[in-house]
Formats: structure tokens, sequence, C-alpha cells
């Protein structure tokens, strides 16, 4: 198409027009040229780039998205206890001295919560209205109805003298069930104190957050 | 794995997996213990039994007990919690467990005792259903381990009852 369009197929084909022809076609040949070394010089840079910007893409992704199924995984492990034991937050920290020497400050308490009687002797982790901070204490004393099965609960710290009615509310003399949220059942010792002190300065807390961040983004290098 | 981060990431990880394995194995080796405890409780004397202001019944008695707890031991036991409850019916309530005395067994050369004791905690009753009434002492552990799962039963005294009027 190209040579047919400039390529005269009538007799009167003139030198000079051919000259012309030929100085026409030299500058459209080495204008081409050019366009392709540049492409091709283009080509190979726009290439790099292009490639460093897709794995930065690609493996910032993959990255988050592994972040992502390391939290989500947690969590479903921790709702997962919760619905097994039964109780709002199946594992808890000891605060205070008030059950030593069986459990100390920092240690961690399991909690399970079953639809058995509460009985006297048992450890179990209460609620006080208006307190958001839950007690760890023994049950020392029993009343329970005929009729309804309901419950009234007395409780006490081993390390106390007296029993738990000063920490109630304004009036209450008994617990019911509704304030307790389970039984411990297991004990781990000392383990507790690293949310004690996660609590009490935060800043450890952003620091270990922010190290193991670092550790994730530069891990994949 | 090899920057000092990762190594130390591992190792951690190890660590932590370690210990939680032993914890476990501890536990769980107290299952292989097969305690048989005994224990008795008389009561010596009812000091004295009124009917409070409040419309409750008070009684105060003291006691002798004596018991011998030592199989319950294990080299995972770090304390021994015991305690003295009075268990009766009432016609309002199916069950009343009223604590009476209790104490902690810190090791096994203290768990064969005898002590005679009033009762350290109030015997109260929700209402005056104590008069002649019949009621179980019961004896009570709580083994408390060094690490893991707790463990807790009791031995039940039958036969005592309450003296027909207040004194």
């Amino acid at each position: 198409m190209y040579y047919a369009k400039h390529f005269r197929w009538d007799s009167s084909y003139s030198a000079s027009s051919n000259l012309v022809y030929k100085l026409q076609r030299r500058r459209r040949r080495s204008k081409k040229l050019k366009h392709i070394g540049k492409r091709e010089n283009m080509g190979w840079i726009g290439d790099t780039v292009d490639s460093i910007k897709s794995i930065q893409i690609r493996q910032l992704l993959t990255q988050v998205v592994s972040l992502g199924m390391i939290v989500t995984s947690a969590l479903i492990i921790w709702k997962g206890l919760m619905c097994v034991t039964g109780s709002e937050s199946p594992v808890v920290v000891v605060l205070s001295g008030s059950m030593e020497p069986g459990f100390k400050r920092g240690d961690i308490l399991f909690l399970h919560m079953s639809k058995d009687p509460i009985r006297a002797g048992e450890i179990v982790v209460f609620n006080i209205d208006g307190r958001e901070i839950p007690i760890v204490h023994r049950v020392i004393k029993v009343h329970e109805r005929q009729d309804t099965g309901e419950v009234d609960v007395l409780t006490k710290g081993d390390n106390n003298y007296g029993d738990d009615r000063l920490l109630y509310a304004q009036g209450q003399q008994y617990l019911q069930r509704h304030h307790i949220m389970g039984r411990a059942v297991g004990f781990l010792p000392y383990v507790g104190w690293v949310t004690i002190v996660m609590t009490e300065k935060p800043i450890i807390k952003y620091i270990l957050i922010g190290a193991l961040g670092l550790l994730v983004i530069t891990s994949k290098d | 794995m090899h920057s000092f981060g990762h190594r130390l990431n591992g190792l951690l990880t190890f660590s932590v997996t370690i210990l939680a394995i032993m914890c476990a194995i501890a536990s769980l080796s107290d299952n292989l213990n097969t305690p048989s405890p005994t224990a008795d409780i008389k009561i010596m004397n009812i000091n004295w039994f009124q009917k409070q202001p409040q419309g409750n019944d008070e009684v105060s008695l003291t006691m002798n007990i004596s018991a011998d707890l030592q199989s319950l031991f294990t080299w995972n036991t770090k304390q021994l919690f015991i305690f003295v409850a009075a268990e009766y019916e009432t016609p309002k309530n199916s069950l009343n467990q009223v604590s009476l005395w209790d104490a902690i067994i810190p090791a096994k050369e203290h768990a064969k005792f005898w002590i005679h004791t009033s009762n350290k905690y109030r015997f109260v009753d929700q209402g005056n259903n104590l008069r002649g009434k019949k009621f179980n002492l019961t004896l009570h552990w709580h083994v408390m381990p060094k690490t893991g799962k707790m463990f807790a039963d009791k031995i039940v005294m039958a036969g005592y009852s309450f003296p027909e009027e207040y004194r």
C-alpha cells in the first residue's frame, strides 16, 4: 500500500520527481527509525517501572491480606472460646491480691459457665452493677429457692477478713445468677502480667504493635 | 530465617508452645492421683441460738474438726483450700449452704490436723427456720494446682440438728 501510493504507474516518471520521491522516502524512513528507537528505549524503562510498580502493589496487597487473616483468625478463636465456655470472657487476669496465696496478681484464670447450680466453695467471677471490673472471689453462702431454683449467693475473698457485702451495690445482700460471669476451672501463673503491663503503660502496647507491624512489612524481602 | 528478628520470633513462639504443653501435661498428671481422705467433725457445744432483730436465726457453735487430707497432695499442688459448710433445707429454700470455717493448707505436712474452733463466719439463716432442724456438716476441699485444672470434692457428715428452742 505504501509503495503503491508513491509509485507512479504511469510512464511519466521523471528524474526530478524520482529524486524528490527518494528524498521523501529517506526522510520518512529515518523518522520511522528514530521513532522506533525512541519507543524501544522508552519500552525498556517503561517495563522496569511497570514491573516495580506491579511488584509493590501485589506484595502490599498480599501482606495486607495475610495480616487481615491473622487478625480475623484470632478473633474467630476468641469468639469460639466464648461459645464453648458459655461465658462472656473466657479468660480473665487476676488484678488484686484478695485471693492470695491461691491466686496472685498477674495470674490467668480460665472460666466456664454451665447450667449447674452454684454451690459453696466455687470460685466465681462476677460483675457488680455500676462497677466495670469483674471480681474473682469464692462463694461462702448459698440459698437456693425451692420453687424457682433462683439462688442467692454471698462471696468472700480468701485473703479478705470480711465478706463482700461492702463491695455489693447499695442495699444488695446477695448476688444472683445473672451477676455471675463464670466459674474458674483452670489457672496459669504469671502469664497475665503481659496484660497488666500493657493496660497500665499503654506506651508499651503501641511499641509492641509497631514492632510487630514492622516485622510483617519487612519480612517479604 | 536469616535475620535476627525472624530468629527471635521463631524462638519465642517455640518456647511459648513448649511451656504451654508442659503446663498441660503437668495438669493431666493430677488425674493419676487417687485420693483417700478422711474427716470427722464433732459439735462440742452450741454457744447460743438467737433470733436477730431482722428476723433471721443465728447460731454460734464450737466444733472439733479432725481430718487427714495428705493423699490429695500431688507434685502439682500449690495449696489446698478447705472449708466446713452446714447444709440444710427449709420450706422456702431447697438448699442452704453456709460456710462456717475455712483454712488454707499449704503443704502435705499440715494436711493431717485436729482443730478446736468456734465458727469463723456467722451462721445466719434466711428466715427463722432453724429450731429443731436437721443439718449436714460437709468438709469441702479445693485443690489449687501450680498450673492447670482445679479439682474440688467433699465429705458429707450427716446427723446433726439444732436445739428445739432458742438459748
